[in-house]
């Protein structure tokens, strides 16, 4: 059946806009994490919302374009992060998964407090964002 | 005073969230039904804010805008479904 061709410009428009205002509240989310609510569960499922936002004004194709991503290994590296974050504590002498922070003179942000979590939450953001498009882009497409 | 003022606010947004579900169940369409749960949503969105100034917390603001993304990818979602009868096209040239 040949259906009639169809014009998206006001959907593509918004979405070249609206992208990346999402992907930086899920950044905002990621890193608010530790003190105010949000964290890598979040944060990678409104980036994955943003990629979402993508694939819906345009077509896989040009997401794959835009994004050369395979996301089953994003989903790999991801738990591989937070494994190793978990084994790094073994280095020091200490049980599986202990975390350490302190406080550092950085420059531009001055003291900031640096956290092992964080690597951590970067595992889980990974992971999310890769099992979430990995399940939208199988049953996504209808063939 | 400012209590009462937001508890009184609450009562009309749920009245007015009552007439929304009303047209979610009755719409005779479909596109009917994809209005009344967008603006379902930004009710909600409204609701929350209440909620947050009447619980005097900020912890809530994250919420907001994160309803005000999902209605919208879902709005839109739920439009190319009805309009092209796919969500996710391989190749939107054909």
């Amino acid at each position: 059946m040949k259906k009639p061709k169809t014009n998206d410009v006001i959907l593509q428009t918004v979405t070249n806009v609206v992208t990346f205002i999402i992907v930086l509240f899920s950044l905002s989310l990621f890193f608010a994490g530790h003190y105010t609510p949000g964290g890598g569960f979040i944060g990678g499922l409104m980036t994955s919302a943003a990629i979402v936002l993508m694939l819906l004004a345009y077509d896989l194709d040009t997401v794959a374009n835009i994004l050369p991503i395979d996301y089953k290994i994003l989903t790999a590296v991801g738990l591989l992060i937070a494994v190793a974050t978990g084994a790094g504590a073994l280095l020091f002498d200490v049980p599986f998964l202990t975390h350490a922070y302190d406080y550092f003179y950085l420059p531009l942000l001055g003291k900031t407090s640096l956290h092992t979590a964080v690597l951590f939450d970067t595992g889980v953001y990974l992971v999310v964002i890769g099992v979430t498009m990995t399940i939208i882009q199988t049953i996504g497409v209808s063939e | 005073m400012l209590h009462t003022i937001l508890q009184l606010t609450l009562l009309l947004v749920s009245l007015s969230m009552l007439g929304l579900i009303y047209r979610l169940i009755k719409g005779p369409t479909t596109p009917d039904r994809v209005v009344a749960l967008d603006a379902i949503g930004i009710n909600l969105i409204a609701i929350i804010a209440l909620v947050s100034m009447l619980l005097d917390t900020f912890a809530f603001l994250e919420v907001i805008l994160l309803l005000g993304i999902l209605a919208f990818i879902g709005t839109v979602a739920f439009s190319k479904f009805l309009e092209k009868g796919e969500i996710i096209e391989r190749d939107r040239d054909h």
